[in-house]
C-alpha cells in the first residue's frame, strides 16, 4: 500500500515510482512504529547519506474523524470526544469547545468557574511541557530527564485526579462552567506543587539546558524564520521561538487572562534551542499565573444555569484558545439544532507539522528527531 | 595467602602429578577455555544487572527487584528468555553473514581477554606485545558490526553500521595514542611490565597532568569505541530504532549484547591496568609499611575494584548525557581529541626523556 | 481599522463581494475571483492578511462553501472569506502559493470533501489511506455501514 523503500540505483532511467529521489538517494520510513515519533506518525524521508533532502508526512494512522463524529453528538456530548485529540492538554481542548458553545448561547459563566478553568489550564500546560521536556531529552539520547519530568508531572496528575476524577482525559469543563466544584484540598495541593516545582526546575537546567552536548544539538538547527512561521500557520511555542507574537491569551484574552499579569515568552532565535527555551520559560510563566490566582478563587457558583438540552442559534461560531502546543480553534456551524451541523478543529500540531519539511531540509537525520521533539507533536491532535 | 596464582599453581601441580605432562597441558587448556567462557557469561549477567541498577539509581526508580533477592537473578531470567526465543533471520538477509556477525563480535571479545592480568601472576598469555595485541584485535570488532548492518538488508541497520564504522575507526586513533603515552613512560608493551612499573605509584599519579589528559582522552575514546552513549550512534534508539542489530532477535541479539558488555569490561580493565596499576595495590613511593598494609588486600580485588569503578563511570556517562550528532562526533575526534593527544604524546615523550615524573 | 473601514476597503478591492454579519467580518467571493482577491489580501499594505489560521469546507447539501479564516499579524484584525462551490464539480484555485499552510489544509479538504484545488503542488491523499475510493467522508451523504454508528 505504501511505497516500498529502496535505494535508488544509478542505472534507473526515471525517478522512483513515487516521483521523488534521484540516483543514490536513500528513502527511509520513520514510523508509523518508531521510538521517536511518539505515536503513529509516518514520515517518508529522502536521505543523501545522513543529510535530509525531503520529509514527507503520511498521516491518518490514528484518524478517528472526530469532526464527523461530533456532527451526531449533542453540544454536551461532543466535548468528551475532544479530550482524545490533544490528550496532553485535554483540559484546554475542552475549554475551547466550552467557550465556543458558550459564545453561541451568549452565556456568562460564574467568576469562580473562570478562575478554576484558568488554573487547570495552566496546570495542564505545565504537565504537557514536562512531558515534552522528558520526551525531547529522550529524542536527543538522554534517558534520565524523562523520569525527572514524570516525577513532577505525577503530582499534577494527582491534583487532577482529586478534582476532576481523571488523570488524562478530564472532561471537567462543561458549557456553563465546571462539572463539579473543586476538591477541598485543591488549593493546598497546588501550593505544595508550586513549592516542589520551584525546587526541581533548577535540576532541569543543570541536567539538560546547560549541557554542552545538548546545546550543540539544539542551536542553529531547524531554523524557522518569522515569515515562514507565519506562512506555515505555526502557532504556540513553535512560532514564538521564531519571534512571532501569537499568544492567544494575550492577543484575544478569554476568561480572566486579561486581568492577570504574565509575560508572553518570545525568543528570536528561530532554532530548536529557541523553541526549547520558550517552553521552559513558559512553564515559569504558568507558575506565575497559578500563584496569582490560587489564593483568589472567588466564592460562588461553579456552573451557570443552563437548559438541559442546549440549542445553539443558527450561525457560525469560532473560538480560539492557547493550548500547550499552540492555537486551537473550534469552528462550529449551527443550523439551530441540538447537534452541530459542521465542526472544525483547527489543531495546532497539524499546521506546525507542515513546517517540518521546510525546517528539516539540509540537516542531519539526528537533527530531524530533535526538531520533531521541539515541535512537540501529538499525533492524535494532528490526525483528529 | 589465598590468591588466584596459588590456586592455579596447585591445580597445575596436581595435574602434572596425576597425568602425563602432555595430557596435563590438554586438561589445562580445557580448564582455561571453560574459565573464559564462564567468566564471559558471568560478566554479562553481572554487568547487565549493574547497568540496570545504576540506571535505576540515577533515574530515581527501583530497577529490577522481583527475581531473587533485590532482583539479583533478573539477568539470569532474561538470559533464559533469550535462550528459548526464536532467532529469526529475515528473508532478504544474507543468511551466512547474518548468522556469522554475532559470533565474530563474541570471538573478538574473548580474544581480548587473553593478555589481561586478572591478579598477581594470574594471566592467560603473558605476551610481550600485549598493548599492541589489544589495540589490534579490538579494531576487528568493527567488522562484526559492519557485517551485521550490511547483511540485515535493513536501512536502519546499514546506517547504524556505517556510522559505527566511521566512529570506531576514528576513535581508535586517540585511544591508541593515549595508551601509547603510558607505554612511553613504562618503556614496554608488555602488560605485566607496565603493571610492575607502577609498584611505586600508579601512572595516573606518577605521570601527573599529561597522563591525566591521556586518561580523559582514553575514557572518551573507549566510550565511543564500545558504542555506548553519548556515542551510541550505531544504535541511536530514537533515530535508528536499534541500529545495526535491529533485525536480530533471541540469542543472536543476546550475543551482541553480551559482547558489548564484555567489551566495556575489557576496555575498563585496560584502562585500570595502564593508568591505575591493574592488580597493583595502592602504593606510595617508598612508604614500605604503608605499601605492605595495602598488599594485604588481594590483588584480584584491586583489579576488579578499579575495573568496576571505571565501568561505573562509563555507565554514569550513558545515563547522563544526550547523544552527539554524527558530524559533531567526528569533529570532536578529528578537530579536538586527535590534535590534543598528538601534542600530549609529545609532551609525555619529553617528560619521559627528561625524567620529569615521580 | 474598524469593521466598517475594512468593509469599505474590501469593497474597493472587489466590488462584487457581499458581506455577512458575524463575530468577524465575513466576505463572500466568487470562486473565480478568489485567487486575485487572496493575492490582494495578502499583499495590500493596509490589509496584510498574512496568517491563514483556519481553512475548511462546509457541505450544505446543495453546495459546498470554502471558509478561510485570515488574520493579520501586523494589524491584528481577522476576516473570514467564504466562497460557494458547485457540489458536483467543486473547484477552486489553491491558496498554497500565498499561504504555505494551505497546502496541508487543502489536501485535507480535498480528501474529505473532494474539492479540486487547481494548481495545487501536491494534491494527494493525506489522512485517508492510499487508494481510497468512493464518497468523501465529511460529505453529508457519506455512508459507512460498518464504522458509522447513528445515535
Amino acid at each position: 500500500m505504501y511505497r516500498q523503500t529502496e535505494i535508488i540505483s544509478d542505472d534507473s532511467e526515471s525517478p522512483s515510482p513515487g516521483g521523488f529521489g534521484e540516483a543514490g538517494d536513500l528513502i527511509i520510513n520513520v514510523g508509523p512504529q518508531h521510538p521517536a515519533t511518539h505515536g503513529v506518525l509516518h514520515l517518508v524521508i529522502t536521505l543523501n547519506g545522513e543529510t535530509i533532502k525531503k520529509v514527507e508526512p503520511h498521516l491518518g494512522y490514528i484518524h478517528r474523524s472526530i469532526e464527523k463524529m461530533c456532527e451526531s453528538l449533542t453540544y454536551r456530548q461532543f466535548i468528551y470526544v475532544t479530550s482524545r485529540m490533544d490528550y496532553l492538554s485535554a483540559h484546554i481542548n475542552n475549554h475551547a469547545c466550552a467557550l465556543c458553545v458558550e459564545k453561541g448561547l451568549q452565556l456568562e459563566i460564574p467568576h469562580r468557574a473562570q478562575v478554576v478553568r484558568v488554573l487547570l489550564d495552566e496546570l495542564t500546560r505545565i504537565a504537557s511541557h514536562e512531558l515534552w521536556w522528558g520526551a525531547l531529552a529522550m529524542d536527543v539520547g538522554a534517558f534520565t530527564p524523562f523520569f525527572h519530568a514524570f516525577r513532577e508531572r505525577e503530582t499534577i496528575n494527582d491534583i487532577m485526579e482529586e478534582t476532576c476524577g481523571a488523570r488524562l482525559t478530564m472532561n471537567y469543563f462543561v458549557p456553563g462552567g465546571l462539572m463539579a466544584d473543586i476538591h477541598p484540598n485543591f488549593q493546598k495541593r497546588v501550593k505544595e506543587f508550586i513549592s516542589l516545582y520551584k525546587l526541581k526546575i533548577k535540576e532541569y537546567d543543570e541536567l539538560i539546558t546547560g549541557n554542552i552536548i545538548f546545546q550543540n544539538r539544539m542551536k542553529n538547527v531547524g531554523y524557522l524564520s518569522a515569515e515562514d512561521a507565519i506562512s506555515y500557520g505555526c502557532s504556540g511555542p513553535t512560532a514564538r521561538g521564531s519571534g512571532l507574537s501569537c499568544d492567544i491569551r494575550k492577543l484575544y484574552p478569554y476568561e480572566v487572562y486579561d486581568k492577570i499579569s504574565f509575560n508572553e515568552v518570545i525568543e528570536n532565535g528561530g532554532d530548536s534551542f529557541a523553541r526549547y527555551m520558550v517552553r521552559i520559560k513558559e512553564m515559569n510563566e504558568s507558575i506565575k499565573i497559578i500563584e496569582q490566582l490560587i489564593d483568589n478563587i472567588p466564592e460562588g457558583d461553579f456552573q451557570a444555569k443552563t437548559k438541559v438540552v442546549l440549542k445553539l442559534p443558527k450561525g457560525e461560531f469560532y473560538s480560539r484558545v492557547e493550548t500547550a502546543r499552540g492555537e486551537l480553534g473550534v469552528f462550529i456551524v449551527s443550523e439551530g439544532g441540538t447537534t452541530p451541523y459542521r465542526i472544525k478543529f483547527r489543531s495546532p500540531g497539524f499546521s506546525n507539522l507542515s513546517a517540518l519539511d521546510h525546517m528539516a531540509r539540509g540537516s542531519k537525520l539526528g537533527d530531524l528527531i530533535a526538531m520533531m521533539g521541539t515541535l512537540d507533536l501529538v499525533i492524535p491532535d494532528i490526525d483528529r | 595467602m589465598w590468591s588466584f596464582s596459588n590456586i592455579a599453581d596447585s591445580i597445575h601441580q596436581w595435574l602434572n602429578e596425576t597425568f602425563h605432562p602432555s595430557v596435563a597441558v590438554i586438561f589445562e587448556m580445557i580448564i582455561a577455555g571453560i574459565c573464559v567462557i564462564s567468566l564471559f557469561a558471568v560478566l554479562g549477567l553481572v554487568l547487565v544487572l549493574m547497568e540496570r541498577k545504576v540506571s535505576a539509581w540515577i533515574q530515581i526508580r527501583m530497577g529490577p527487584n522481583r527475581v531473587g533477592p533485590k532482583g539479583m537473578f533478573q539477568s539470569v531470567a532474561d538470559t533464559m528468555k533469550l535462550l528459548v526465543k526464536e532467532g529469526m533471520t529475515p528473508s532478504g538477509a544474507d543468511k551466512f553473514l547474518f548468522n556469522l556477525a554475532p559470533f565474530i563480535a563474541l570471538v573478538v571479545a574473548m580474544l581480548l581477554m587473553a593478555p589481561l592480568a586478572f591478579a598477581k601472576n594470574f594471566q592467560m598469555w603473558n605476551v610481550n606485545i600485549g598493548v599492541l595485541y589489544i589495540s589490534a584485535i579490538s579494531s576487528v570488532s568493527v567488522i562484526s558490526i559492519l557485517i551485521a548492518g550490511w547483511s540485515s538488508n535493513n536501512k536502519y541497520s546499514l546506517m547504524g553500521a556505517m556510522r559505527s564504522g566511521a566512529q570506531i575507526v576514528s576513535y581508535e586513533l586517540s585511544a591508541g595514542l593515549s595508551i601509547l603515552s603510558v607505554v612511553v613512560l613504562a618503556g614496554s608493551l608488555n602488560l605485566n611490565t607496565i603493571i610492575q612499573s607502577q609498584a611505586d605509584g600508579w601512572w595516573i599519579f606518577k605521570g601527573h597532568i599529561p597522563v591525566i589528559i591521556s586518561f580523559i582522552i582514553f575514557i572518551i575514546a573507549v566510550t565511543a569505541e564500545t558504542n555506548r552513549a553519548p556515542f551510541d550512534l550505531a544504535e541511536a534508539e530514537s533515530e535508528l530504532t536499534a541500529g545495526f542489530h535491529t533485525e536480530y532477535s533471541g540469542m543472536k541479539f543476546a550475543l551482541f549484547f553480551l559482547a558489548e558488555y564484555v567489551n566495556v569490561f575489557i576496555v575498563c580493565a585496560i584502562g585500570a591496568t595502564l593508568f591505575f596499576g591493574g592488580w597493583m595495590p595502592f602504593h606510595i613511593g617508598h612508604w614500605q609499611s604503608f605499601n605492605h598494609v595495602m598488599d594485604f588486600i588481594p590483588s584480584s580485588l584491586w583489579f576488579f575494584g578499579k575495573t568496576f569503578f571505571l565501568i561505573f563511570v562509563i555507565m554514569w556517562f550513558r545515563w547522563t548525557f544526550p547523544r552527539l550528532r554524527i558530524d559533531q562526533l567526528l569533529n570532536l575526534e578529528w578537530k579536538y581529541l586527535l590534535p590534543i593527544s598528538l601534542f600530549n604524546i609529545l609532551l609525555v615523550t619529553a617528560m619521559a626523556i627528561a625524567g620529569w615524573y615521580f | 481599522m474598524e469593521k466598517e473601514d475594512l468593509k469599505n476597503k474590501i469593497t474597493e478591492l472587489l466590488p462584487s463581494a457581499t458581506f455577512e454579519e458575524g463575530e468577524w467580518l465575513t466576505v463572500n467571493v466568487e470562486a473565480k475571483d478568489w485567487p486575485a482577491f487572496a493575492q490582494q489580501l495578502r499583499n495590500d499594505d493596509s490589509l496584510f492578511f498574512n496568517y491563514l489560521f483556519c481553512l475548511t469546507c462546509i457541505d450544505w447539501k446543495t453546495h459546498l462553501t470554502m471558509v478561510y479564516h485570515l488574520s493579520s499579524t501586523r494589524y491584528r484584525y481577522n476576516i473570514v472569506v467564504k466562497s460557494k462551490l458547485d457540489r458536483n464539480h467543486p473547484e477552486i484555485e489553491t491558496a498554497s502559493k500565498i499561504w504555505k499552510t494551505a497546502e496541508f489544509h487543502e489536501r485535507e479538504v480535498y480528501e474529505m470533501f473532494g474539492v479540486n484545488f487547481i494548481n495545487h503542488p501536491d494534491l494527494r491523499l493525506l489522512i485517508l489511506p492510499d487508494g481510497w475510493e468512493g464518497k468523501k467522508p465529511l460529505l453529508k451523504d457519506f455512508e459507512d455501514p460498518v464504522n458509522m454508528i447513528r445515535l
